[in-house]
């Protein structure tokens, strides 16, 4: 369940969408990490993000190690507030994963500035707005996919 | 760093190990950047997991193709639907002919010595089908559904019927990864058709439209003008169509004319692709000319010059 959750965000990552509307697909793997990070933070360390971002990076082909470095700096932050992030109302947690999702955009936006790639147009900063839009419903499917799944082994 | 080995061990709390922690891991994450920018350990890595890789851009493919042929299905018979893609298959290559024919042509007129016996204009072309897999926004690539098995090498041109669509840059063993030519990394020389200037066509930011930004000041371009790729740099072959001319500036320097095209192939558009066969030549400088003249040893060698010696003397 928990894999399953983790490669169907990587493929969600891959899936292609009209061009009109790429622009604000949101960053999949983040989110559903984050979730994991929130819920069931025994599950989730630094190592793992870091190999997932590995795998992401593999799989997207682009720079090895740059979206490892995201995840792991994205799941430090969450698993160092998390105690408080949890017993947030749920559009102050949506507030806050804009704010990590945006911070995420800084990064890469580094990452890519030292690799002198070249800076993306505007539409760049779309993604995690709409990431945070959709963070309430990816949080509620998840935990009903978890709850049911809880069911279904016991 | 002297603060944590004197300092007490509540100072070195679980958040501490948790930082440190992170610290390695941001460490290793550069590490690994840095490498692969370097050494291109990436495509390695990605070829040795392609095992992984191949099935999930199948899968991750699987919705756009659906939607595909659910369109087909509901619209015609599968006969005729068929025959309808083995005809697309023909038009498409007939068209590719055709553009190239054209631009050889108009070159002969204006350059006849030049058109050697080397321009062949048979193609020998590989059909591939775009696997519609969303390789991260801004980075105009696509995965097309060949590879190594079927032959393929990094470097080989992609066109569809209207034109260049890029080149292949990574290769798996069933599947590789093509840049299109509007890729912000892409770089096609061409000539503009009708005056035969040369410059070179870049991708933009946007990745709709190419850039073409080191124009001479006084050369002759104009909107609607056609671009073919020169074949210089051994790139890409000779004579493919790029694109057509959309604006003409001067660049904010005033040094230049910066001009913008609208790329000649289908790039949003195309499902069916073809990859040239033939690399093209490979960079540098043509080899040594053959000697001219007589076999060096029915050449009359040193006689002669005694005989003009002598002649001299005379």
């Amino acid at each position: 369940m928990f894999w399953a959750t983790l490669i169907l965000a990587l493929l969600l990552m891959l899936l292609p969408l009209p061009a009109a509307i790429a622009p604000f697909k949101p960053y999949w793997p983040a989110l559903v990490l984050i979730y994991w990070a929130l819920e069931s933070g025994d599950r989730v360390n630094l190592g793992l993000a870091f190999m997932i971002g590995l795998g992401a990076d593999v799989v997207d082909g682009v720079l090895l190690g740059e979206q490892a470095l995201r995840l792991t700096a994205l799941v430090f932050i969450v698993l160092r507030f998390r105690s408080r992030l949890r017993f947030f109302p749920m559009w102050q947690q949506a507030l806050a994963v804009l704010a990590l999702l945006l911070n995420d955009r800084i990064l890469q936006l580094a990452v890519r500035a030292f690799a002198s790639e070249p800076l993306p147009t505007w539409g760049y900063w779309i993604s995690p707005l709409v990431g945070a839009l959709l963070w309430p419903f990816v949080f509620l499917v998840l935990d009903n996919l978890r709850a049911r799944w809880r069911l279904h082994e016991t | 760093m002297a603060l944590n080995r004197d300092g007490s061990s509540t100072l070195f709390s679980a958040s501490m190990a948790g930082t440190l922690r992170l610290i390695v891991y941001l460490a290793l994450a550069c590490v690994l950047m840095v490498i692969d920018h370097r050494n291109g350990w990436l495509a390695k890595a990605r070829y040795g997991a392609s095992v992984v890789i191949e099935p999930l851009y199948r899968l991750a493919g699987l919705p756009a193709e659906g939607v595909d042929a659910a369109r087909v299905a509901f619209a015609d018979r599968t006969k005729l639907s068929d025959e309808n893609q083995r005809l697309r298959e023909a038009l498409l290559l007939a068209n590719a002919r055709l553009n190239r024919m054209r631009a050889v042509a108009q070159q002969n007129a204006r350059l006849k010595q030049l058109l050697d016996t080397q321009h062949s204009l048979g193609m020998n072309v590989q059909l591939a089908r775009l696997i519609d897999v969303d390789l991260g926004p801004y980075r105009n690539r696509v995965v097309l559904n060949v590879g190594q098995r079927e032959g393929v090498k990094a470097g080989q041109v992609v066109i569809d019927a209207h034109g260049v669509m890029g080149q292949v840059i990574q290769v798996m063993p069933h599947t590789c990864v093509a840049m299109l030519i509007t890729d912000p990394n892409s770089a096609v020389p061409v000539t503009v058709e009708r005056t035969g200037l040369r410059t070179v066509a870049y991708g933009t930011r946007g990745g709709s439209e190419l850039s073409l930004p080191t124009i001479p000041v006084t050369a002759d371009v104009k909107v609607g003008d056609k671009l073919v790729t020169s074949g210089l740099g051994g790139g890409f072959p000779q004579g493919f169509p790029v694109g057509t001319v959309r604006r003409v500036s001067p660049d904010l320097s005033g040094m230049f004319l910066s001009a913008r095209a609208a790329p000649a192939a289908a790039l949003e558009r195309s499902g069916d692709v073809l990859l040239l066969r033939d690399l093209a030549p490979p960079m540098g400088p043509p080899a040594p000319a053959p000697q001219v003249g007589p076999p060096a040893d029915l050449a009359p060698g040193a006689d002669t010059n005694d005989a003009h010696k002598q002649g001299a003397s005379h």
